[in-house]
């Protein structure tokens, strides 16, 4: 059939079963927005090109479909690139399509040209310049095929402005030819026999639980260990909500600002079972003394992960669903009671740990604790809100003091690290899944950073709940220089007089909320949750607060502080 | 320890900025590096000479088959195999000089390919070592200028890399 370049962009994303698109128009890809014009597909748009790439990414998270976003050429396209580099980060699926100058005057710092495939290339699993009009169809297919599968991440398709006026003959491929792309779903049945066969010999052995077991899936493979061994098991931020939190073998969160029996288990184990993490140095600490009593094992679809950071001694290669199951199969004649008895004694002994040092704050009745918030925010919302968070203190209190049950239920940016990610990642996660209760956990700091995105939310009356943890300050910075820079607080505060959160909210046309004492916390979020439409709530917390326990930065996991005089 | 890799890739635009990016946004050192087309016209063959300890290499190696373009790695170190580069070396040379330098060169069967009243260029291939060895004993004539390629090699073995499993 013949149609334009444009058409044939539209077409085929309706072909991958995309339903809906964040993007922000300009000249580089006016004929796109054109072919949009008469689609079906429906398109957000975002008030800045950060907030569509980030608001894809949550729609990735939230649903595991690949996240699609839309921006011009030149700044447009320089305007995702915090947002790439936040998916890639956090393997998130996304297909990004940039406009391009036109062919001829690529290369000449031509009017908004900026070398998008150049920049993109440390960022993006595969990008590309699309230089032939007929190449689109194959590429999208390519792209799409490329974001969701293996390890997933996002793809970049730079398209110039003649492309996509120029008209083709329309087929979209059926089949995908990458010679060099053959992500391996089956490993070898010998790698997990000898996994079996260590955890038979093993008698404290620890399951660790990355994001990879969401994103592949596989939580209820993983549930089916536990339940079935006992086996005592510790999350990294990523991995948060694939296992029940109230489940008796989790111990939570580990690392930095893990809890005190996570982090003890992993310096006790002998055998550390690593599932779809990257032992990320906020994970490990000094890597001189990480698990230093245990083996390793690593299950990774991503063979570039294994013996990146840790070394280890076992690995397996493969689709978490195919290992874990063949894991599971290997285990069952390898099991007796004896070793039974030796992991019912290392439970006992980690639950042990875990109820002698839970997660506690101090609380107030004069000022509000932010670790409060949190704690009412969970009992409110039931525990069964998906929560998106920002960067920062509330960040690291929302992983500890919020209980998550489900996966995809936690949406943060976790590699990166990326202040402004929450505002427009909670419009991708409501476009999403509309019937959920989406709450948006965020700091002053963060909050200002993408704050345009309440203008997206309003506009599609997308009920989002929005908790500002409201310090007035860059609270985590302010903790590092309380903690390690003598209270030299450098720029770690807003001294603007204080923006009105409420205010801000309400100029945008959504509703806004404050709490000031303690007493008002739980009756301004009951009201939240009872109004429809957005709600800012600002919570007006004590800034003195710190997320601990704290491992600090480059010490091993059993140097935590765990209190701290000012 | 230095390994010598042969990466096959795709034969596209901006493949080697890719794979070279890669490395050193690793933090690897590329030692030597070179890359040209193969027997398959949509093949490019790279060959890159990189130093580190055996866990370094594997990053290099899994790192880099991360890449879409990337076809195949074959590490060729262990393998018995063929490495060359070429030199071409411009030389001070004066008539009083020049026999002695055409000594040097057929010792080590280099190649005269230029001469004039003051210099002469010298062609050699050979490994890494020999090249080394010829420059040494040209630098006491003054060496005006040198050029070198990276490593290339090929694996004695009568398969072809892109075929080995
Ligand atoms: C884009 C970006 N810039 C800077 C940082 C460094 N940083 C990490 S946490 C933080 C403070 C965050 O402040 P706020 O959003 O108010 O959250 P709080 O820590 O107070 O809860 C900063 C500046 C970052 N993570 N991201």
């Amino acid at each position: 059939m013949k149609m334009t370049g444009a058409q044939a962009v539209v077409n085929s994303l309706q072909k991958e079963g995309v339903e809906v698109i964040f993007g922000y128009p300009g000249g580089g890809v006016l004929p796109l927005y054109d072919a949009l014009y008469d689609s079906p597909l429906r398109h957000v748009l975002t008030r800045h090109e950060q907030g569509a790439a980030h608001a894809a990414d949550g729609y990735a998270r939230a649903t595991g479909k690949v996240g699609v976003v839309i921006a011009t050429s030149g700044p447009g396209a320089t305007n995702l690139i915090t947002g790439i580099a936040t998916a890639n980060m956090d393997s998130v699926p996304m297909v990004c399509i940039t406009g391009q100058v036109g062919l001829s005057i690529i290369g000449k710092d031509s009017f908004q040209e900026a070398d998008i495939t150049g920049i993109t290339t440390p960022i993006t699993k595969h990008n590309y310049l699309v230089k032939n009009p007929k190449d689109l169809p194959r590429i999208l297919r390519e792209a799409f095929h490329i974001a969701q599968t293996g390890r997933p991440g996002p793809v970049v398709i730079d398209i110039p402005k003649d492309v996509f006026t120029a008209t083709i003959d329309y087929d979209y491929p059926e089949e995908i030819v990458l010679r060099g792309y053959k992500p391996l779903y089956e490993g070898k049945k010998k790698e997990i026999d000898e996994v079996a066969k260590a955890l038979q010999k093993a008698k404290k052995p620890l399951l660790f639980v990355g994001g990879g077991v969401i994103s592949s899936e596989a939580t209820d493979l993983v549930r089916t260990i536990v339940d079935q061994y006992k086996i005592p098991l510790i999350s990294s931020f990523m991995g948060l909500g694939a296992i029940e939190a109230k489940d008796p073998c989790n111990l939570g969160m580990v690392g930095m600002h893990g809890t005190v029996a996570a982090n003890m288990a992993v310096m006790d184990c002998d055998l550390l079972v690593g599932l779809g993490v990257r032992f990320d140095d906020r994970v490990t600490g000094l890597l001189a003394k990480f698990a230093p009593k245990a083996q390793i094992v690593h299950f990774d679809i991503d063979p570039a992960e294994v013996n990146k950071n840790v070394s280890t001694q076992y690995r397996v290669i493969g689709h978490l669903r195919w290992s874990l199951q063949s894991l599971l199969e290997s285990l069952e004649h390898k099991i007796d009671t004896k070793v039974q008895a030796d992991w019912t004694l290392w439970l006992q002994q980690v639950q042990k740990w875990h109820q002698e040092n839970p997660l506690t704050f101090k609380n107030s009745e004069k000022v509000i604790k932010p670790q409060y918030v949190l704690q009412e925010l969970d009992r409110q919302t039931k525990s069964n809100a998906i929560v998106v968070t920002d960067v920062g203190q509330h960040q690291m209190w929302t992983a500890q003091y919020y209980g998550f049950h489900r996966p995809r239920t936690l949406i943060s940016s976790g590699g990166l690290g990326t202040m402004g990610f929450g505002l427009p990642a909670a419009i991708g996660v409501q476009m999403a899944c509309p019937q959920e209760n989406v709450l948006l956990v965020t700091g002053d700091g963060s909050l200002l950073m993408n704050c345009q995105e309440i203008a997206t939310i309003v506009e599609h009356q997308l009920p989002i709940k929005v908790a500002i943890v409201n310090n007035h300050a860059l609270g985590m910075v302010r903790q590092w220089q309380r903690m390690f820079f003598q209270q030299r607080y450098s720029h770690s505060t807003f001294h603007n007089g204080g923006t009105d959160y409420v205010r801000l909210a309400e100029a945008f046309g959504a509703k806004g909320l404050r709490a000031t004492t303690p007493e008002e916390v739980p009756q301004v979020i009951a009201k939240a949750l009872e109004i429809e439409g957005p709600v800012f709530i600002d919570f007006q917390v004590c800034s003195e607060e710190n997320v601990l326990p704290m491992v600090p930065a480059g010490a091993s996991l059993d140097q935590m502080i765990e209190g701290v005089v000012d | 320890m230095r390994h010598t890799l042969a990466v096959l890739v795709e034969n596209r635009p901006g493949v080697l900025v890719h794979v070279s990016g890669l490395i050193a946004r690793r933090a690897f050192n590329i030692e030597s590096i070179s890359a040209g087309h193969t027997e398959e016209p949509d093949m490019t063959r790279i060959t890159i000479v990189v130093d580190g300890d055996e866990r370094n290499i594997e990053q290099v190696v899994t790192q880099l088959s991360k890449l879409i373009d990337v076809i195949k790695i074959i590490d060729l170190t262990e393998e018995a195999s063929i490495e060359r580069e070429l030199a071409l070396i411009k030389v001070k040379a004066t008539p009083e000089t020049r026999s002695d330098i055409v000594d040097i060169v057929e010792i080590f069967r280099a190649k005269i390919v230029d001469i004039n009243r003051e210099t002469m260029v010298i062609e050699l291939t050979g490994e890494e070592r020999k090249i080394d060895a010829l420059c040494q004993v040209l630098q006491d004539h003054g060496i005006v200028e040198l050029v070198r390629t990276g490593k290339i090699a090929l694996s004695r073995n009568p398969g072809a890399a892109k075929n080995k499993e």
